[in-house]
C-alpha cells in the first residue's frame, strides 16, 4: 500500500498536492498496489473528492480545526499511524516546506529509509535525486523495506481525469503535546504570486538593473507571463528587492518550465539554483557573460531596450 | 544558555563535479572543502551572538573522518568553545542523526542548530530526525531566531509566506539565510582555536538507510539560441511556438 499526504492550505487542495496524490497514485500502479491519501485540517466541501482527479480512490481525512496549521509532531503523528493502520510501505509528500519538516519524523518512527527531493519515478528499488545544487544526479538505493519520499515540486505533471475519490473521516489521538510550537502569525509575502518554488514561470533580475527604482521592466514582463519575480543574491543583499526572492545555492532552489534572467551575469552560485529550469533565456548586453553557456535562448543586449519589447511582443502572441 | 550546531564539510561553491571509481564516489582531488554555508553563515553565527549577548556555550559538533578537522578548526577560529567529531565517514542522514542524537542526549542542549540543507546533497533532512530521535520540537527553514525567556521567537520564510512562531527550548532549528550575516575569523579566534578542546568520539551505529549507487552529469547544454535585440519578436515567438513554454 502507498499512502500519499495531501495537504490543505485555507481548505484548498495545494498545488503540490495533486502532483504528489498523482505520483503516488502511479508509483503504487507499478508496484501492483493501491494507494490512499490522507488530509489533514479543515477542508472545503467538494475538495478532498478531487484526489480522485489523481487517480486515488480513498482519503483518510482527519478533520480537525485545531490541525489547520501544520504542526511538526502532530502531523507526523498523523500520517505515521495512518500508515500502520493501512499497512502501507511507502508514504510520499511534496518536498516543500512542510514535507521537509514532517518527512524525516515519519522516517523515523517508520524505520524507513527517507529520500528526499525526488524529481521521477523510481527505476526499480533506484531513485533519482539531483545532488551538488543540480550539478549532479544521483541513484539512491533504499536498504528498508518501508521508504518515505519527497517528491520537488514541480516535478510531476498530474494527467487528470473526471473521477472523484472517497471520504472517510478518521478520528486522531493528539494531545498538547504534539503542538511543538505556537504559530504567532503569518504575512504574505509575495502578494498574488504563486510561491518560487511552485512557480512555473520565473523572471528574475540582477545587478545589471543597477537600481531598484528600474524594476517595474521585469515586474512588467513577469505580469504578462503570470510569472514570479526573483532576483540574483547581491540584489537581495544591498536591499534591491525582498530576501525571499532570492535564488541559487544559497538561497532557494527552483526548477521552473521558463526561466528569464536580466542582468545576470551567471556565477556558478546563482545557477546552482536555477539550473534545473527546463527552458532558460539570457538578457545581457555582455556576450561573455558567463549565463550564455547555459541558456537555451538568449539576446546580447540593453535590458532596458530589449525587456520592454520582450513584454509587449509576448502581449501580442497572448491576445492573438 | 547551551548551544549545539551542527557543520557539515561540503565543497567549495565554486567546485567544478566530478566522479570516480566507476561514478560511484566524489572525486575529491584538487576539490577545496568549506564549511556549509548555511551551517557557517546562519547556524553558527547565530549561535554565537546569542552566546555574546546572553552568555552560553557554543559547542560544534560534526560527523566525519580526521580530515575534517580544517573546518571543525575554521568553526572554533570563528568563536566556537569546544567541537566533537563522531570519528566515522556518514553513510547517509540517518547515520548522522543518529550519530548526533546519540552524542545530544544526556548534555541537554537548549538549542541544537543545524543548517537547511547541505549544498552537496541538498536533503535537509537530519535535523528532523535528530528531534526526532530526542523528541524534541522542530522548527525549519527559520530566517530569524530570538530568545524569549524559556522560549525562542522564531520567524520562517516558506512558499510565498513569513511566519512568527514560538517554541520552547529545548528544540532543534534548521537556519537558512537572514539568521545572520557571515563573519571572517579574526587573528586572535584563529590563534585562540588551535588550543581549543576537539574531543573524538567513537560511532554508535553502522546501520544505513540510504545508499548512494552512482552519480551522473547532466547531458552537456546545447549551443544557445541567440536573437538581435532589434529582433525581439522572433525570441517570443520561440518561446510560444518551439519551447512552448506559455
Ligand atoms: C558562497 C557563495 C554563495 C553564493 N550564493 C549565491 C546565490 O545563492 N545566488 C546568487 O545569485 N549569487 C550567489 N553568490 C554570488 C555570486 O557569486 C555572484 O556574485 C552573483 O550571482 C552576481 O549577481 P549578478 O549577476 O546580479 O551581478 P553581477 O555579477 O554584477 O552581474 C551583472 C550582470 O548584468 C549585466 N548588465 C549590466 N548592465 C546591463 C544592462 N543594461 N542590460 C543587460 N545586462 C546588463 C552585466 O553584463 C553582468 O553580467 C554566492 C557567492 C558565494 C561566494
Ligand atoms: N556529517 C555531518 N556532521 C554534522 N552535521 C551534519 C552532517 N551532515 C549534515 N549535518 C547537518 O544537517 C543539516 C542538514 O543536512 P542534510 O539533511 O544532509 O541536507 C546540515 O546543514 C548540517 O547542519
Amino acid at each position: 500500500m502507498v499512502l500519499v499526504f495531501a495537504e490543505l492550505g485555507n481548505g484548498n487542495l495545494k498545488k503540490t498536492s495533486l502532483e504528489v496524490a498523482a505520483y503516488a497514485a502511479e508509483l503504487a500502479k507499478n508496484k501492483n498496489t493501491e494507494c490512499i491519501a490522507v488530509a489533514i485540517g479543515n477542508a472545503n466541501a467538494g475538495e478532498l473528492e478531487k484526489l480522485g482527479n489523481c487517480g486515488i480512490k480513498k482519503v483518510l481525512h482527519a478533520d480537525d480545526d485545531k490541525l489547520n496549521s501544520v504542526y511538526s509532531k502532530a502531523y507526523s503523528k498523523i500520517i505515521t499511524e495512518a500508515a500502520k493502520n493501512n499497512n502501507a510501505d511507502t508514504v510520499v509528500l511534496s518536498h516543500n516546506s512542510t514535507g521537509k519538516t514532517i518527512a524525516p519524523r515519519i522516517a523515523i518512527k517508520m524505520n524507513a529509509a527517507l529520500l528526499p527531493g525526488v524529481s521521477s519515478l523510481p527505476d526499480g528499488n533506484n531513485f533519482s535525486k539531483t545532488v551538488f545544487s543540480g550539478k549532479a544526479t544521483a541513484q539512491l538505493a533504499a536498504k528498508t523495506n518501508t521508504v518515505v519520499i519527497t517528491l520537488n515540486p514541480n516535478s510531476f505533471k498530474p494527467h487528470l481525469t473526471s473521477d472523484t475519490a472517497s471520504v472517510e473521516k478518521i478520528n486522531v489521538s493528539i494531545d498538547a503535546k504534539d503542538f511543538d510550537y505556537e504559530i504567532t502569525g503569518t504575512e504574505k509575502e509575495s502578494e498574488g504570486m504563486v510561491p518560487l518554488p511552485e512557480a512555473e514561470i520565473v523572471v528574475s533580475g540582477g545587478r545589471g538593473l543597477k537600481g531598484p527604482e528600474n524594476w517595474a521592466i521585469v515586474e512588467d514582463l513577469a505580469k504578462v507571463l503570470n510569472a514570479t519575480t526573483a532576483c540574483s543574491r547581491p540584489v537581495a543583499d544591498i536591499g534591491w528587492r525582498p530576501h525571499h526572492e532570492h535564488v541559487g545555492q544559497t538561497g532557494i532552489t527552483i526548477k521552473p518550465n521558463l526561466y528569464i534572467a536580466i542582468g545576470i551575469s551567471g556565477a556558478i552560485q546563482h545557477l546552482a539554483g536555477v539550473n534545473q529550469s527546463k527552458c532558460i533565456v539570457v538578457i545581457n548586453k555582455d556576450p561573455e557573460a558567463p549565463f550564455f553557456k547555459a541558456a537555451d535562448y538568449g539576446i546580447v543586449g540593453d535590458a532596458f531596450d530589449v525587456v520592454p519589447k520582450l513584454t509587449e511582443a509576448i502581449k501580442q502572441i497572448k491576445s492573438s | 544558555m547551551k548551544i549545539l550546531v551542527c557543520i557539515s564539510k561540503v565543497p567549495d561553491t565554486t567546485t567544478k563535479i566530478s566522479f570516480t571509481d566507476n561514478n560511484s564516489k566524489f572525486n575529491e582531488d584538487k576539490v577545496q572543502f568549506i564549511i556549509n554555508p548555511y551551517d557557517e553563515w546562519y547556524a553558527l553565527v547565530r549561535a554565537l551572538e546569542l552566546k555574546e549577548t546572553l552568555d552560553g556555550t557554543v559547542t560544534v559538533i560534526n560527523v566525519g573522518k580526521a580530515d575534517n578537522e580544517q573546518i571543525i578548526r575554521k568553526a572554533l577560529a570563528l568563536g566556537a568553545d569546544d567541537a566533537v567529531r563522531v570519528d566515522t565517514d556518514p553513510a547517509d542522514a540517518f547515520t548522522v542523526a543518529n550519530e548526533i542524537a546519540a552524542y545530544a542526549k544526556p548534555e541537554n542542549y537548549d538549542i541544537i542548530l543545524t543548517g537547511k540543507e547541505t549544498i552537496n546533497y541538498n536533503s535537509g533532512v537530519v535535523a528532523g530526525m535528530i528531534a526526532e530521535l530526542l523528541d524534541l520540537p522542530y522548527v525549519s527553514l527559520a530566517s530569524k531566531l530570538d530568545v524569549d525567556g524559556n522560549n525562542l521567537k522564531i520567524e520562517r520564510e516558506i512558499e510565498g509566506m513569513k511566519e512568527t512562531l514560538k517554541v520552547a527550548m529545548p528544540c532543534v532549528i534548521g537556519a537558512q539565510k537572514g539568521m545572520a550575516e557571515a563573519r571572517i575569523p579574526n587573528m586572535r579566534g584563529i590563534l585562540a582555536s588551535k588550543t581549543k578542546p576537539v574531543k573524538i568520539i567513537a560511532p554508535i551505529t553502522n546501520e544505513i538507510h540510504v545508499q548512494s549507487v552512482s552519480f551522473s552529469l547532466p547531458p552537456e547544454k546545447g549551443a544557445v539560441k541567440l536573437f538581435s535585440p532589434d529582433n525581439v519578436k522572433d525570441l517570443a515567438e520561440a518561446l510560444h511556438n518551439e519551447a512552448k513554454v506559455f
